[in-house]
């Protein structure tokens, strides 16, 4: 499976972002071959609008299954939802190494709405 | 035939071309709230020719107020988004690779459309490989027509956008404002604030820009990001300085340095304010600033090219 965490940092011990449009960057994990990838994201941090539409939309071109993310609003959750991502949301672990953690020890729930408000409208 | 005369033919054929068609007139600023109304329904009513305002801040339109037109037309208006038939549409995502505003993603083999983020370009209908998307209408808001006839020898055509509850895209409204009603010699845009797409829209393709400001920080730090723009979308323009006597020197001396000449100051009266809160125009007989106001059409010629400055219609004459 690969897992895309947003993320403040590029390495694992980096802090989990808790904006998912807006993260500096997304750590793509392949919890089957341990191999992590950096996917950029510095477009979207500078965004006008649509930053959560098109961090969804480049996640999805990755390759993602599943996204580990602080919170997520209801346009992204609803791009992730139409290519069948699951959404994780957490906010109890600090690291992407911990949430990642989690994740391999089940502890984390598939979120079946957003968590958020949207910011546009 | 000498250089001058080839200046002056050209000059001749500019001022012919521009009298066939409206001259329009932007009023902007940067700052919000620093007399951009007041002083365009001023010129508007101090023009004394066939004239039409056209109030295109539209997120709060105000102009009316002062105006207060005889209204004659209301209408609805819509704004194109992208509708994708789905059995034609092949999930290639050009369209959203294409939309510069996040407003369509494709994901589970499908597009998806967010209209509140869409700024009307069509530019996604235009790229689609397959035709698989067409306009659907979105409202966006009204256009409100009249007129003021306080002096019924110099009528004031008025139009008035106003941006529908709930929605954020001001320019397609904007365009609308600009583009409705028969065409008047002189066309006075009253601007929205600020320098970002409203703005933009509103002074595009406009002959002539003045920038309102104040001599205050904030009027200043506007001020320049306003200049910068209108000088990267090549229009002259010239300033204004309202309250002028509040302040400080520093936006007379940033004009000065930057060879930007000041085209009228409107001084800092209670009096002014006190019209204001009545509702009057700058031009109200007995109102304080009147005097002023020809100063504009005095100091014209040095605030802009000489060509633009021939060609200015007589305001404030």
């Amino acid at each position: 499976m690969n897992v895309a965490f947003s993320a403040t940092g590029s390495d694992l011990n980096s802090d989990l972002d808790q904006r998912f449009g807006r993260a500096g960057q997304f750590i793509l994990v392949d919890t089957e071959t341990n191999a992590a990838t950096i996917l950029e994201n510095t477009q979207n941090m500078n965004a006008a609008q649509g930053a959560g539409i098109q961090a969804a939309q480049n996640v999805i071109n990755a390759g993602a299954d599943a996204v580990v993310t602080g919170n997520c609003g209801p346009k992204a959750f609803q791009v992730l939802q139409a290519a069948g991502v699951k959404i994780y949301h957490t906010q109890e672990h600090e690291t992407v190494a911990e949430a990642l953690k989690a994740l391999l020890s089940d502890t984390l729930q598939v979120a079946d709405s957003a968590n958020v408000e949207a910011h546009w409208s | 035939m000498s250089e001058t005369q080839k200046l002056e033919t050209q000059i001749s054929d500019m001022r012919r071309e521009k009298n066939a068609r409206p001259f329009t007139l932007a009023i902007a600023s940067g700052k919000g709230g620093t007399g951009k109304t007041t002083l365009a329904t001023a010129l508007a009513e101090a023009a004394g020719m066939g004239v039409t305002l056209r109030d295109c801040d539209v997120e709060e339109p105000n102009a009316h107020l002062f105006v207060q037109p005889h209204w004659s037309r209301h209408t609805e208006q819509n704004r194109p988004v992208p509708r994708i038939d789905a059995q034609r549409c092949s999930a290639c995502g050009k369209c959203a690779e294409l939309c510069q505003f996040n407003a369509i993603a494709v994901a589970g083999g499908r597009a998806m459309v967010f209209a509140e983020l869409c700024h009307s370009c069509q530019g996604c209908r235009r790229i689609c490989p397959e035709g698989a998307i067409s306009d659907e209408n979105m409202p966006m808001g009204s256009l409100d027509c009249g007129m003021q006839l306080k002096d019924p020898a110099a009528p004031i055509n008025f139009i008035s956008g106003k941006l529908a509850i709930g929605q954020v895209m001001a320019p397609p409204l904007i365009r609308a404002v600009k583009n409705v009603g028969a065409a008047e010699p002189l066309n006075i845009l009253d601007c929205p604030p600020g320098t970002s797409c409203p703005m933009i829209t509103a002074v595009r393709g406009s002959d002539f820009v003045i920038l309102v400001t104040e001599p205050t920080p904030f009027g200043l730090n506007d001020l320049e990001l306003a200049v910068e723009t209108v000088r990267q979308l090549g229009l002259p323009f010239g300033v204004i300085i309202n309250r002028a006597d509040s302040g400080d020197s520093r936006v007379h001396d940033y004009c000065r340095t930057r060879g930007i000449n000041i085209a009228l100051e409107i001084p800092w009266k209670r009096s002014i304010a006190e019209a204001y809160s009545r509702g009057d125009s700058l031009c109200e007989k007995g109102a304080p600033a009147k005097p002023a106001l020809p100063q504009l059409s005095a100091t014209w010629p040095t605030t802009v090219s000489v060509p633009t400055a021939m060609l200015m219609p007589p305001i404030c004459t």
